[in-house]
């Protein structure tokens, strides 16, 4: 039963009735992918003992405690969490039967203090597949001294690291573990520090997404934040670099484990973490979605059957635009009607929501797409929305994702709160980002590209492939008002001054003109402009100059 | 199989009223060349159908918010003639009147509702020498007013019901002919019209409230509060008589069994009634024509009766306009009626004889609105995302709105008429049912699902519907459609064919390194479904001699508990699959489901008429259910919550107040009608968080309670 499921006594009775029942009657096994190894029977005592016959007996007696983990009581107790255990998270979020576990028998080498030993020591590593997709993955399991990092621990996550960049996999690490192992003391931070390592040697040449499942404080949290993608699951688990406890000693700050780093908390006001999901079922679910979405090196293109036209055309996009210059409309319509069966998968929707960033595929190939809200601070960029939007950039561009941006942004949002907290800097991460990036780059202007807002999304100037204006664009360094104040000086009739401005650049055609944006399409048309040229960009060549690495305005 | 799922673009094909056939529009040697349509919505588009099949110009007029819309887009020029609200575009007749001054106008169509039954927009046209697609300015003051239209009717022979002849003010006065006459009353609107200020009395104390909002109303809808009261017949059937007159020539139509009210405002109606017989229609139709004879009346007009159990009828009112339902008798009778009215108009006689009005078939129409029927059907507000509407023969729809449109509180929140016809009712039915299956609306909540419920309520089959149908039917307010065992395995069924559809493309991704590249050949899903599991079996079958990829699957029921012991088995066909639709053949008959949304574990599905989510487990996931938390829910039963967008109009309440169950607090006014929100159980008031004139969102906590 190597490669099994832990389960308590309830579970594992409602399990044997499943495979007694279905799985026996005849039918054809429920995966033919199966690859785990074949189950070993009970070593039956004979007379004669042979040292194999020993040695067999050991090893069926030290997996059969490394799948036990940390006894009975704590599966109860973690189960009556609401969380599941190490390897029912492995079993939900892989294929049936995929998983190969590696290092199932390593244990901690510390000394001092007692420390429990139980083989596995707490941590769950191997490869498997999701939809197919070869995937490396740890699951920490706190039932064994609360998950926390020892050397061997690190080891073992460290081990399946090196491998998946070897192969060019993307690692999915299930976090859930109290911190490090105090007991082992530098021993333990030394593990740390060589996962960190790790996390960013592999970082850019595969895909690295952490699903925070249970605590992760202190140290821990930094190889999450390294990873490319973070996962939490709401109400049980917290991310913060110190605990209530020292919060209050420190500042004399009351404030609970939600309060301080809980799953909210990193998805609307830190952006420390990109979904929140309701529970471990329903993340694992949304990881798998998710992992089949994403490239796995940069040489393999995400893609897979096309399921809609390219060629399909949207007549409500002609009128989605609203008359009125302030009026909001919502993007993420635009954007669902453009992408194939209007399947868009947002990442953080909760944070700086005045730009939408997220995954959605056309003709079958996985696009970024970036794209200003009008609904939210009138589509303005700010702090947040820079940074959300450069790191979605960067991480397309070292996956070879090609990114589509839409746009519609008034500029920068004004104030001292910005300036102070320096969107000079943040904002340059954006421009950064863009120009930097080397990917195919299409992008459709719906309405306002004002400003040094509009040299910063994906313009002709910063290498975009190809650039389009809906009709209803306007491409101008501000809004009628205020240029209206600048160049009469408040002399004259301002309707009539405004009017004139208004001619002159609240449309597409001086861009137009001078080949800014290479067509005026028909909003309706969108998604057959941009079908059309991700397959002319799909074997686009860029390179930057050769450099140790550009200097990112950090 | 990926042929199945792929799908070519989804342009809604335009249906429905061009369904009428062409009548006498072979001869306008003369006739009007422009019109113009003061209405908005279906009715206007309506009205421009006609229109433009008879060669006519059409100018729309709209409010800034419509500026997009259907009307507006279908009219050859438009004309904005104020901003939303009614009183300053739809009803401001003065800037109509300019409007037909620009354009040239040469008639004015008022559609129903607005200026439809306005006289001084009449006396106006009169003015300036544009005709009025309608009633004279005396018939229609005569009959459009209800105190004076009862006064007519009973000299002309025709049976009234009891009550006070004449206006009643004062709630001393009010309270008094109420309780001569004896509950339950009706108190209406003089002008009213479209279930707007009139509300049923049983006792003193509804007779205080309801006076009051009914003449508020009034006053918001139709400017003119004067108020009447009379008799409420209970049980009784509402059927109407369409009329056509060209003041010489009065000729009756079939009637129209209006029965299936909510807050007097009808939702299904339809030609002929399950309930009449010759005798009485002819009747009716003599009294209905003897009316118009009375009046000189000249256009098209309904008069309204109450029947009883015995088929004696009551004289209600008349209707001196096009009505909503009209479609229901132009499909039986095989008439234009909007034609008829504007070659009346421009003086022409009647071509039709009383003996042409024959039935042929049946009717029904089912009037599909943006409201909530699991609220009370409160209105929905917001924009119509997905819009898909049915077609085929013998379904007619008259819509005033397309995909992308935004329902907003300013105005009537109907959608469209779904009108179905064939040769008999429940050939009829059968088609309605369909249609309501084919009808997909997202982005504003809809009563398909309370309209496809009454469609399969054995009382209505049997033709057996009153005026009070709805709250004897639905006294707690509509639960929901009660899917029956064989329901939830079908939808079970169509749960698990799209998870398997999700699996089969998921593993068309490149990265697929599995040593099978597609799915395995069978698979164990657990359906979920309110409280009822299924474990459910699924696999392909072989198709014999095809080279295209199988759509044939064998779907088992299984008990795990007994050793996986096949409980049923069913054979399932792919008919049809679009990203909204999937039409399954479960063994042997085709279901239709529609696919509205999709959460990591569960479909959302709407199957005869009502959504329901469908959870689809692995058996794994399953067992792993057990220990998830469970949601917390948010106790909302120590506040008022806004039941609906809508304008708080006035606070009947202060902090600090005790108050009891079922006491007043607050008028919430949401698309003219105006909602009392009472007290949900004794308490006192702890803070308010409105104030009369604020706009409020649905769910927004009024007012909180100690």
């Amino acid at each position: 039963m190597l490669g099994r499921r832990l389960l308590n006594k309830n579970t594992i009775q409602l399990l044997n009735k499943n495979s007694n029942g279905v799985l026996s009657q005849g039918i054809k096994s429920f995966s033919t992918a199966k690859t785990a190894p074949p189950a070993k029977e009970p070593f039956k005592a004979v007379k004669y003992e042979s040292t194999i016959d020993r040695v067999m007996g050991r090893i069926q007696e030290e997996t059969e405690r490394a799948q036990l983990g940390g006894g009975l009581k704590r599966i109860d107790v973690q189960h009556g969490k609401g969380k599941l255990l190490a390897r029912e998270r492995l079993d939900l979020l892989l294929d049936d039967g995929s998983f190969r576990e590696y290092d199932m028998l390593v244990t901690h080498r510390c000394t001092d203090f007692n420390v429990e030993k139980t083989p596995g020591d707490g941590v769950v590593t191997g490869h498997g597949t999701i939809n197919g997709k070869l995937v490396f993955v740890f699951s920490q399991d706190s039932t064994v001294n609360g998950g926390s990092l020892s050397e061997a621990h690190a080891e073992k996550i460290c081990k399946i690291m090196d491998k998946a960049m070897l192969v060019g996999a993307p690692v999915i690490g299930l976090n859930d573990s109290g911190g490090a192992r105090i007991q082992e003391g530098i021993a333990s931070l030394a593990g740390y520090a060589e996962v960190f390592q790790r996390n960013v040697m592999a970082s850019g040449v595969i895909p690295q997404i952490s699903v925070i499942m249970g605590p992760c404080a202190g140290g821990a949290v930094y190889s999450p934040a390294i990873t490319d993608y973070v996962f939490m699951v709401k109400d049980t688990s917290y991310l913060f670099v110190t605990g209530p406890e020292v919060v209050k000693s420190v500042t004399n700050q009351e404030i609970s484990q939600e309060g301080l780093g809980g799953a909210k908390i990193h998805t609307t006001k830190s952006g420390v973490a990109h979904l929140a999901f309701d529970n471990d079922i329903e993340a694992l679910k949304k990881v798998r979605e998710f992992v089949t979405l994403l490239p796995s090196n940069p040489n393999q293109p995400a893609i897979r059957e096309p399921f809609d036209s390219p060629s399909r055309e949207d007549v409500v996009l002609d009128q989605i635009i609203p008359d009125d210059p302030n009026k909001p409309y919502d993007m993420k319509e635009v954007i669902e009607r453009i992408v194939d069966e209007g399947e868009f998968f947002e990442i953080q929707p909760d944070f700086a929501k005045n730009i939408i960033v997220g995954y959605a595929r056309m003709e079958g190939r996985t696009v970024g797409f970036v794209a200003n809200q009008p609904k939210e601070l009138a589509g303005c960029l700010d702090i947040d929305a820079s940074v959300k939007a450069a790191r979605f950039v960067r991480f397309c561009d070292c996956f070879n994702i090609p990114i589509v941006t839409l746009i519609d942004v008034p500029g920068f949002l004004p104030g001292t709160n910005q300036e102070h907290n320096g969107i000079i800097r943040h904002g340059a991460k954006l421009l950064y980002a863009y120009a930097e990036a080397t990917v195919p780059k299409i992008s459709i202007i719906t309405r306002k590209a004002y400003g040094g807002a509009y040299d910063v999304m994906s313009s002709k100037h910063l290498r975009g492939d190809t650039n389009y204006s809906w009709p209803t664009g306007q491409i101008a360094v501000m809004g009628s008002k205020g240029a209206v104040e600048i160049i009469f000086r408040g002399k004259g009739d301002i309707k009539e001054q405004e009017q004139i401005y208004n001619d002159k650049f609240a449309n597409p055609l001086p861009a137009a003109r001078r080949g800014f944006i290479d067509d005026i399409i028909p909003p309706r048309m969108s998604r057959q402009y941009i079908c059309e040229d991700l397959e002319i960009l799909k074997n686009k060549k860029l390179s930057n100059p050769t450099k140790k690495h550009g200097n990112i305005v950090l | 199989m990926n042929r199945l799922f792929k799908v070519q673009s989804v342009i809604p094909k335009p249906t429905g009223w061009s369904s009428i056939r062409n009548f006498h529009s072979t001869s306008p040697s003369f006739m009007f060349e422009k019109i113009l349509v003061a209405n908005r919505g279906e009715i206007a588009c309506r009205v421009m159908e006609t229109c433009k099949k008879m060669g006519i110009k059409t100018v729309a007029i709209h409010s800034d918010v419509d500026r997009n819309a259907k009307h507006v887009s279908m009219a050859d020029e438009a004309i904005c003639v104020g901003p939303a609200p009614t009183s300053e575009s739809y009803l401001n007749i003065d800037a109509i009147i300019e409007a037909i001054k620009m354009t040239g106008a040469q008639a004015v169509h008022p559609g129903y509702g607005f200026l439809s039954e306005n006289s001084r927009f009449v006396k106006e046209l009169e003015n300036i020498g544009v005709t009025f697609i309608g009633p004279g300015s005396y018939a229609m003051h005569a009959l459009g007013d209800k105190i004076e239209s009862k006064r007519i009717a009973k000299e002309a022979g025709v049976s009234v019901v009891p009550g006070f002849i004449g206006e009643v003010d004062g709630m001393d006065h009010v309270l008094k002919i109420a309780n001569e006459i004896g509950y339950p009353v009706m108190v209406k609107a003089s002008a009213g019209g479209g279930g707007k200020g009139m509300r049923v009395c049983r006792n003193d104390e509804d007779v205080k409230i309801g006076f009051r909002l009914s003449k508020q109303e009034a006053k918001s809808s139709f400017g003119d509060d004067r108020m009447l009261i009379e008799k409420y017949i209970e049980h009784g059937r509402h059927i109407e008589i369409q009329v056509l007159s060209d003041g010489e020539t009065a000729l009756y139509f079939p009637e129209r069994d209006c029965s299936i009210q909510r807050r007097n405002q009808k939702v299904i109606e339809e030609a002929p009634s399950p309930f009449m017989n010759e005798e009485t229609r002819v009747k009716m139709g003599e009294e209905a024509a003897a009316l118009c004879r009375a009046v000189g009346y000249k256009s098209a007009g309904t008069v309204e009766f109450l029947v009883d159990h015995d088929k004696s009828f009551y004289f209600l009112e008349m209707n001196t306009r096009l009505q909503v339902e009209h479609p229901i008798t132009e499909e039986i009778t095989k008439q234009d009626l909007v034609e008829h009215m504007i070659r009346i108009a421009y003086g022409e006689k009647l071509k039709i004889k009383q003996s042409d009005l024959k039935i042929h078939g049946w009717a029904m129409e089912s009037r599909v609105y943006a409201e909530d029927p699991y609220r009370n059907f409160l209105p929905s507000i917001g924009r119509v995302k997905k819009y898909i509407r049915p077609s085929g023969p013998g379904i007619r729809i008259d819509g005033g709105i397309f995909e992308g449109a935004e329902i907003s509180t300013y105005y009537d929140p109907l959608i469209s008429k779904l009108i179905t016809f064939g040769e008999n009712r429940k050939n009829v039915i059968t088609k309605m049912k369909r249609a309501l299956d084919e009808y997909y609306i997202k982005g504003v909540n809809h009563n398909v699902a309370f309209l496809r419920d009454v469609m399969e309520n054995k009382d209505f089959v049997d033709g057996n519907v009153t005026t009070d149908f709805i709250p004897k039917e639905y006294p707690e307010g509509f639960q929901g459609y009660k899917f029956s065992p064989k329901q939830i395995e079908q939808l079970s069924i169509c749960a698990v064919f799209l998870r398997f559809v999700e699996q089969h493309k998921n593993l068309t991704n490149s990265a697929n390194t599995s040593r099978t590249s597609s799915i395995s050949p069978d698979i164990l899903y657990i359906a979920k479904v309110e409280n009822v599991r299924h474990s459910v079996h699924f696999y392909p079958l072989e198709n014999e001699g095809e080279t295209e990829e199988s759509s044939k699957f064998m779907v088992q029921f299984i008990d795990q508990d007994k050793d996986g012991e096949v409980l049923k088995e069913f054979e399932v066909n792919l008919v049809d699959a679009t990203p909204q639709f999937i039409k399954l053949n479960i063994g042997g008959i085709s279901h239709r489901f529609q696919i509205h949304d999709k959460s990591a574990t569960a479909f959302t599905l709407q199957f005869h008429g009502s959504k329901i989510p469908v959870t689809v487990l692995t058996p794994e996931e399953d067992l792993l259910t057990q220990y998830m938390p469970v949601k917390k829910t948010v106790d909302s039963s120590n506040s008022l919550i806004s039941p609906m967008p809508g304008t708080i109009l006035s606070l009947a309440v202060n902090v600090g107040d005790k108050v009891v169950l079922g006491q007043e607090l607050c008028i919430v006014e949401a698309m003219k009608m105006q909602n009392v929100l009472r007290a949900p159980k004794d308490c006192e008031i702890k803070s308010i968080n409105v104030k009369p004139g604020q706009v409020v969102s649905v769910d927004e906590v009024l007012i909180d309670f100690k």
